[in-house]
Formats: structure tokens, C-alpha cells, sequence
């Protein structure tokens, strides 16, 4: 317990990332919850990917960390982009008045 | 070792705290409030395993530019003062097998952390190996404008592209507002803006016709 090793990293990166998948499925308010999510997902992996690059020595993983880190901020702008042009057009971005695609 | 596990404990609980609230909160403020407090109490720990500067760009990028744009969003849809509560109303759907599809990789994720094990010499292909006598910061920058540099201009070339997408989804060209049209300033000539009249003596000038 005292020890903090590698599983410990890894362990908290799950529960995030499953309190992140969780999150999307649960969902009954809008969208940008679903949005935060996945934000919440990406920095699970984030997480993962800086851990394994620190016990293992390599430098690796920091790099690609910072890729996610652009990929999600790119995410981010366009998603809310979509959201705010579907606020303009619908009025609404609740997940149950969102069924254009019948699904 | 006791001081890195009692923060290590300290912001992790943090952490995971407030990815509950972020998915559990009534409000949508409150969900981007919490998403800002996860964020940095993650980067605190990258701050603490020894990943710098990744976690003060975790602070820059995600508290200070992504989540202050969630909020500017929440505020301006005026979503704030919906209140939805989570499972009156029509139920979804979606629950039952949400769960169970997220209950499942939770378990793969525990198994795999639970059961893994490196080679001892699988670090020896790398040459990437962290030197600890120049700062994070010097060796992550000695790697990326060298040999990553084609993935540093990709990030920047996805940026752009998110720039110009968001501005294209957002834009609305508006009806009846007086700008000043450049193309019209510089087209014209003399021909068309200029009108030589012979003044009859006596008579004047009509301007209207």
C-alpha cells in the first residue's frame, strides 16, 4: 500500500475511464456532459500513457501524451461548435430531444 | 515514500471524486467546476510522478483553455437553469446495457493492471531512455524538435484545422448590417461615378434626375 508503483497509476486511469464511459451512457441532461466524458476518457488514457513512460524510463509516452493533449483540445472546439450550431438550430441539446437518427 | 503515497492517495481520491460529480452533478456549472478540480489534481500528480511539464500543460491547455470554453459554452446556451434530475422522466434505455458494457471494461482494465508484467529488457530497443540529469522539460523538447518534430507540425496542422472548422461551423452571415464593401470602393471609375452637365444660364442644376 505504502508503496506506489505502476498498478497504482493504472489502477486510478481504469476508474477513470470508466466513470468516464459510464458517464455517457447515464447521461440524461445534455450533450456537453457527453462531452466532458470523453474528455475524462482521454485524460484516463493520458494517465496510462504517462505512468508507463515514467516506470519504464522511456521517453515515449510524454510525447505522445502531448498529441492527445492537441487532439483532445481540437476536440473540444469542434464538438462545442457542432453543439452551439444545434442549440441555434433545435433550441435544445437535451440527449432525449436529439432523435433525428432514430436511434 | 510515506509522503508520495499520502499525496499520491490524496489527489487520486481527488481525482476520482470529482469524475463522480462530474457525471453525477444536477447542474451543468457544476459538472464543468468538478471537470476543472479533476484536471488539476490529475496534473498535480503527473507534477508529482515527474512529468513537469506535462502536467503544467495540462494546467495551461485543459484548465485554462478547454474547460473555461465548456464553461463559456454552458453560459451562453443558457442550459444552466434546466434542471433535469437523472431518472424521473421517461426512462432510457440506454442504462442497462450502458452498464454492463462499461462494468466489463472496468473488469478488462483491472485484469490487465492486476496480471501485467514487463520483460526486463524490453526497454533495451529504446532510445528514448530518460536521461535524469537535464529537466523534463530540456529532454522532451531535445526529442521533439529533432526526431518528432513531423508529429509536432501535424499537432499544430490538426489545430488549424480545428480553427478553421469551428469558425466555419459558427459563422452566420448576416442580413441588413452596413459594412463597407472593398470590391465596390475599388471598381469604381469615372465613367459611372462622375457626370459632366452643361449649366444653362438662368436655369440651374436638378440633382434628383
Amino acid at each position: 500500500m505504502i508503496e506506489i508503483g505502476l498498478g497504482h497509476y493504472l489502477t486510478l486511469g481504469a476508474v477513470i475511464f470508466f466513470l468516464g464511459v459510464i458517464g455517457i451512457f447515464l447521461n440524461r441532461k445534455n450533450v456537453i456532459v457527453i462531452l466532458m466524458s470523453v474528455e475524462l476518457i482521454l485524460l484516463s488514457v493520458n494517465i496510462n500513457l504517462i505512468s508507463f513512460s515514467i516506470f519504464s524510463g522511456d521517453l515515449l509516452g510524454q510525447i505522445f501524451t502531448m498529441l492527445i493533449l492537441t487532439v483532445a483540445a481540437a476536440e473540444a472546439a469542434i464538438g462545442l461548435a457542432i453543439i452551439v450550431i444545434f442549440y441555434r438550430n433545435r433550441g435544445s441539446i437535451r440527449v432525449e430531444d436529439i432523435h433525428e437518427m432514430k436511434g | 515514500m510515506l509522503a508520495h503515497a499520502i499525496f499520491f492517495y490524496f489527489f487520486s481520491i481527488l481525482a476520482i471524486f470529482s469524475a463522480l460529480m462530474v457525471i453525477t452533478s444536477r447542474s451543468t456549472v457544476n459538472s464543468v467546476f468538478f471537470l476543472i478540480l479533476d484536471f488539476i489534481s490529475v496534473g498535480c500528480l503527473f507534477i508529482m510522478v515527474g512529468a513537469e511539464f506535462l502536467g503544467m500543460i495540462l494546467l495551461i491547455v485543459y484548465v485554462g483553455a478547454v474547460a473555461v470554453l465548456f464553461l463559456f459554452v454552458v453560459m451562453m446556451l443558457n442550459v444552466a437553469q434546466q434542471k433535469q434530475s437523472w431518472f424521473i422522466g421517461q426512462k432510457s434505455t440506454h442504462i442497462p446495457s450502458g452498464l454492463i458494457v462499461s462494468v466489463l471494461i472496468f473488469l478488462e482494465l483491472l485484469v490487465v493492471t492486476g496480471g501485467w508484467k514487463y520483460k526486463k529488457d524490453v526497454m533495451s530497443s529504446s532510445n528514448l531512455i530518460i536521461d535524469t540529469s537535464i529537466t523534463n522539460t530540456h529532454s522532451i523538447g531535445s526529442v521533439m524538435y529533432t526526431d518528432y518534430v513531423l508529429y509536432f507540425q501535424l499537432s499544430g496542422i490538426i489545430l488549424l484545422l480545428s480553427m478553421v472548422g469551428a469558425i466555419i461551423l459558427t459563422y452566420r452571415k448576416r442580413e441588413n448590417v452596413k459594412t463597407q464593401s472593398y470590391l465596390k470602393q475599388i471598381s469604381r471609375d469615372k465613367s459611372s461615378a462622375v457626370s459632366l452637365k452643361d449649366v444653362e444660364f438662368n436655369k440651374g442644376v436638378k440633382i434628383d434626375d
